[in-house]
């Protein structure tokens, strides 16, 4: 039995979520108190011997992001705070704003002055309408406590924060084409480089943020990056927020220290639903991979998971049970791109309904072994040929389960020869 | 600024920081493909087809958009680029209505020479699905067929950040991407100024000039008919490059001897009534500098800049020269007198312009253009128009003799001619107004400060006693630019000049498909041809002089007007 280890979810359930008093009773914005203190080097210092990396899937480390920004000459530069949590199955960033909203604000606060910025946007996932309300209201107390706003803490930094909403689209979670969203321009990504750092909201250098990696801002400042860094494996520090979806036991959002191993946190949560078996799972949302049973053994950070060929992502653990075809799986997270695909580079508009033509060919038990070529073909074109991650990896799971479920492909296409 | 070095495919380049890729191969004279991009617009990386490999990275990066860094070692055609290439290929041809054979831009198709190029020779493995609504004929101008749509976005740039006319927008999401106009809306019941930038951005052709040809030989095999054709004066600059000569060839003598003998009975030059144009359009800015008119006055040549200020300015239609443009003057005199003068009722003249213009089409359709049912222009045909005709005709272009326009009009002065680039119809009338005025020579005819393809160019000039303020502006967003500053009342310009197309009619819609670098080479043969012509002044012109004493009276007069001047409406509707 695992027990949580809790730095991101640290105040969830302990406070009330718009209260900044409770927040601060908590021990809340003293990090911001201390940060401003420092020159903005020593910050970004501190952060680096966190060795925290970024929690939206990419796991680029976030003092190297920083100091992009901070040296980046610019009158004016931006925080953005990746909220448009889209992963189907991921929930993690939901719970966070939700319960902790100024944990993210402090977080966005201390970027802002390690990087220069005054200006901080959190770009809000279409689909949580409720968590709207609760950021502003959290705001204008933060704000009015003398949090955020004008002279912060009576010295000369100001930063203030809006909550913009997204449209709806999975692409935004994207950063470039969610700086093209606040712009009020289709959401559609921006070729790299230039990256975000350099030329990012209204071609301003820019630091976009996941909701998860702010969280762990604060508590860095606090506790200090050495303290941080005893978390979790040398090359992938603190703790990792898991989404466990699918049929397992017991579902919802966790904190536990990077590198746990898969096996341990899907057997605390109870294993299968119902008794059944298990098939595999689906990691990282639909954009990771799909494993099977056999490769239970993981430990999940960034880095053996890619080692493993799977990928941590956005922490989602999607739990398969021999009841589910692995080919339904793969079609539907077809059917979720093509309606996804912003459309503006080829390989993806015009690949993920090729895939799904295929896949739904092969699951009909209409399916060839040249078909197999095809999809190998196609999914790896899209993968190292699309402009950015949706492209890249809206294939992965074609990919993954081709190798880790080949029996399901080969099955289904002998089924239709018979037939 | 500094140099990297890195290689590409082996050889070792070095290049300034910042290039792309695609720049440096392009110094190694390594030609890699690329449809989406454009030399004269900004870099969009979507098509993915320059995708080329950097040793070391996992991704395959567009060498279009991609930084040429220190060091870099660049693989342009290594078995995973190739085969990454032809997959996306694969994916844009199984889009892609095959039917080459019979298709607009076959020859000079982009996505043709790519396909060629990287020897794709078998059929898509998919099925072929054309994109929802591809089909829209309703413009006089343009056809938006998107079967054959790449989905570059190379015409809503031009659109939308050159011309600021936002008819073309992208719309839906993913694989139904489709651009067309906004809301569903037919080009035709757009905002669409019918300029045919779209057409010369698009590699495709799913944008393509509406093809009049058929009526134009259905003309010439009725007897009954007169076919008298009109050429403008970019024409006989661009024609030569249309039938595969260099840019900038002018061909005026073959050009008539072509027109013959495809088939026109009588062969005129627009620069005749360009002249006249200079005479009714100077005469009506002196009229409304000393009588305290609408200033400043604007040229009213180009009917994609008329439509424009209609639609999206339609407070300054005032400033607006009533003048029509020279092919329409061109369109109403050939019915009215030149029909007298050779005994034939309107009716039994079939009237051809050859225009380096898509919009000229939309403004032959306008219904001020005619009188008694019948209209001043019967058909317009562009320049890529005439080529295909001249080629069907079985007409070797480049080893014809010269012939000389026919009589009446068919003398122009220089000053007529360089109507066909941005600044001509400015300089023309500088030319005649300074002279009428002053009653003085020029000493030098040539006002260089309103040449070249500066986006906004300004000059003033001292005619007697009055300072002349003027400014010209080619391609429409340099245009908006100086409507704003009038509207804002920060302009105090006496006469503007407007062109719709970036550098005037040289770079019209219906010219073979340009970029600025072919650009260079047009303009100057304009020069050279003005430079070349016995006659440089409009008011000089005797068969304008003779015109005006036989028939129209003096410049403005009655007769004028109802001829050659014109009214315009207010189209702000479109933008609701």
């Amino acid at each position: 039995m695992l027990q949580e280890t809790r730095i991101v979810l640290r105040n969830v359930g302990e406070i009330n979520p718009v209260s900044v008093e409770d927040y601060r009773k908590r021990g809340g914005y003293e990090s911001l108190r201390k940060a401003l203190t420092m020159p903005p080097e020593d910050v970004i210092a501190e952060i680096e011997k966190s060795r925290l990396r970024g929690r939206g899937g990419a796991g680029f480390p976030t003092a190297r992001k920083w100091s992009f920004v901070l040296k980046a000459e610019s009158e004016q530069k931006y925080v953005i705070c990746n909220a448009d949590e889209g992963e189907p199955g991921t929930n993690k960033d939901r719970i966070v704003l939700s319960n902790d909203p100024n944990s993210v604000f402090e977080g966005m606060a201390i970027a802002a002055w390690a990087v220069g910025a005054d200006r901080g946007f959190l770009y809000l996932r279409f689909e949580y309408p409720y968590v709207f309300p609760i950021l502003e209201q959290a705001l204008q107390n933060a704000r009015d406590a003398g949090c955020l706003g004008k002279n912060i803490f009576g010295t000369d930094f100001n930063f203030d924060i809006t909550v913009v909403s997204g449209g709806g689209a999975y692409v935004c979670g994207e950063e470039t084409a969610l700086i093209e969203s606040i712009e009020g321009n289709r959401g559609e990504p921006r070729f790299k480089p230039p990256y975000p750092g350099i030329s990012g909201l209204y071609g301003k250098p820019t630091v976009v943020n996941n909701v998860e990696t702010l969280a762990n801002i604060p508590v860095i400042m606090d506790k200090g990056g050495e303290w941080f860094s005893k978390t979790g494996v040398p090359s992938c520090t603190g703790t990792k927020v898991f989404t466990l979806c699918g049929n397992i036991a017991q579902k919802g959002v966790f904190e536990y220290p990077m590198g746990t191993n898969l096996r341990d946190i899907f057997e605390t949560h109870g294993g299968v639903k119902d008794n059944r078996d298990l098939r595999g799972f689906m990691l990282g949302g639909q954009s990771g991979n799909l494993i099977n049973a056999s490769q239970i053994d993981l430990p999940m950070d960034i880095d053996s998971c890619q080692q493993a060929e799977s990928v941590l992502g956005t922490g989602t653990i999607m739990v398969i049970d021999d009841y589910t075809e692995i080919l339904d799986i793969v079609e539907n997270i077809m059917k979720f791109f093509i309606e996804e695909s912003c459309g503006k580079c080829t390989p993806c508009r015009e690949g993920n309904i090729r895939i799904y033509e295929v896949i739904q060919r092969i699951n009909r038990g209409e399916g060839k072994m040249d078909d197999m070529i095809l999809l190998e073909e196609l999914a790896e074109t899209m993968n190292i040929a699309s402009l950015c991650g949706l492209g890249q990896n809206s294939s992965v799971a074609v990919i993954t389960s081709m190798h880790n479920f080949r029996e399901d492909y080969l099955k289904a296409i002998e089924r239709g020869r018979r037939a | 600024m500094s140099k990297v070095k890195l290689t590409i495919d082996g050889l070792p380049v070095e290049i300034e920081e910042g290039a792309t890729i695609l720049r440096a191969a392009d110094e190694l004279d390594i030609y890699i493909p690329t449809l989406c991009y454009h030399p004269d617009q900004n870099v969009k990386a979507n098509c993915r087809i320059c995708v080329v490999e950097v040793v070391g990275m996992k991704l395959l990066v567009p060498a279009c958009s991609y930084p040429a860094t220190e060091g870099m070692a660049v693989l342009t055609h290594s078995q995973r680029v190739r085969t990454a290439r032809r997959n996306i290929l694969e994916l844009i041809l199984a889009r892609h209505a095959q039917d080459c054979l019979h298709c607009d831009r076959s020859g000079f198709c982009e996505l043709q020479k790519v396909s060629e190029e990287m020897h794709f020779l078998r059929t898509p493995r998919y099925p072929y699905v054309a994109r929802s609504d591809y089909w829209d004929d309703s413009s006089p101008s343009i056809v938006r067929n998107s079967q054959k749509c790449v989905a570059c976005g190379r015409c809503e740039y031009v659109c939308s950040n050159i011309q600021t006319v936002h008819a073309l927008s992208k719309v839906g999401r993913g694989f139904e991407v489709n651009f067309e106009p906004a809301y569903g809306k037919k080009l035709g019941d757009s905002v669409c100024i019918n300029c045919g930038q779209c057409i010369q951005a698009c590699p495709t052709a799913a944008l393509t000039i509406y093809d009049y040809t058929l009526r134009v030989w259905r003309a010439f095999a009725d007897p009954q008919k007169t076919v008298v054709a009109q050429v403008a004066p970019a024409v006989r600059i661009t024609l030569a490059e249309a039938l595969g000569e260099a840019p900038g060839t002018i061909s005026t003598g073959r050009l008539v001897t072509a027109l013959k003998r495809v088939g026109f009975d009588v062969v005129f030059d627009t620069d005749f009534t360009a002249d006249l144009t200079i005479m009714e359009e100077g005469t009506e800015l002196l009229g409304r500098i000393n009588n305290g008119g609408v200033l400043p006055m604007i040229t009213s040549c180009s009917p994609g800049w008329i439509k424009f200020c209609e639609t999206y300015y339609p407070d300054l239609i005032p400033n607006l020269s009533t003048c029509k443009s020279p092919q329409a003057m061109f369109g109403a005199l050939i019915k009215t007198f030149y029909a007298k003068q050779i005994r034939k009722v309107p009716s039994d003249i079939f009237s051809v312009s050859i225009m380096p213009c898509t919009a000229k089409k939309f403004e032959a359709q306008r219904p001020e253009m005619g009188r008694n049912g019948y209209r001043d222009v019967d058909v317009v045909i562009s320049v890529q128009e005439i080529a295909r005709m001249i080629r069907s005709a079985g007409i070797n272009f480049s080893n014809l003799p010269e012939t000389p326009f026919d009589s009446p009009f068919g003398l122009g002065s220089g000053a007529g001619e360089i109507f066909g680039a941005t600044g001509g119809v400015m300089e023309a009338a500088l030319r005649t107004v300074y002279e009428i005025v002053t009653g003085k020579e020029l000493d030098s005819l040539d006002f260089e400060s309103v040449r070249g393809f500066e986006g906004i160019k300004e000059a003033s000039v001292m005619v007697g006693d009055i300072k002349v303020k003027v400014a010209v502006a080619h391609g429409l967003g340099n245009a908006r630019k100086l409507m704003d500053a009038i509207r804002a009342k920060e302009a105090d310009y006496h006469f503007i000049e407007i062109m719709a197309c970036p550098g005037g009619c040289i770079g019209g819609g219906g010219n073979p498909i340009k970029n600025w670098r072919k650009m260079g080479p047009r303009l100057e043969a304009v020069y050279r041809e003005d430079k070349n012509m016995p006659l440089r002044k409009s008011h000089e012109n005797p068969y304008v002089k003779k015109l005006y004493e036989d028939f129209l009276g003096e410049p403005n007069s009655h007769k004028c007007h109802e001829l050659l001047h014109t009214r315009y409406v207010d189209r702000s509707y479109l933008l609701r």
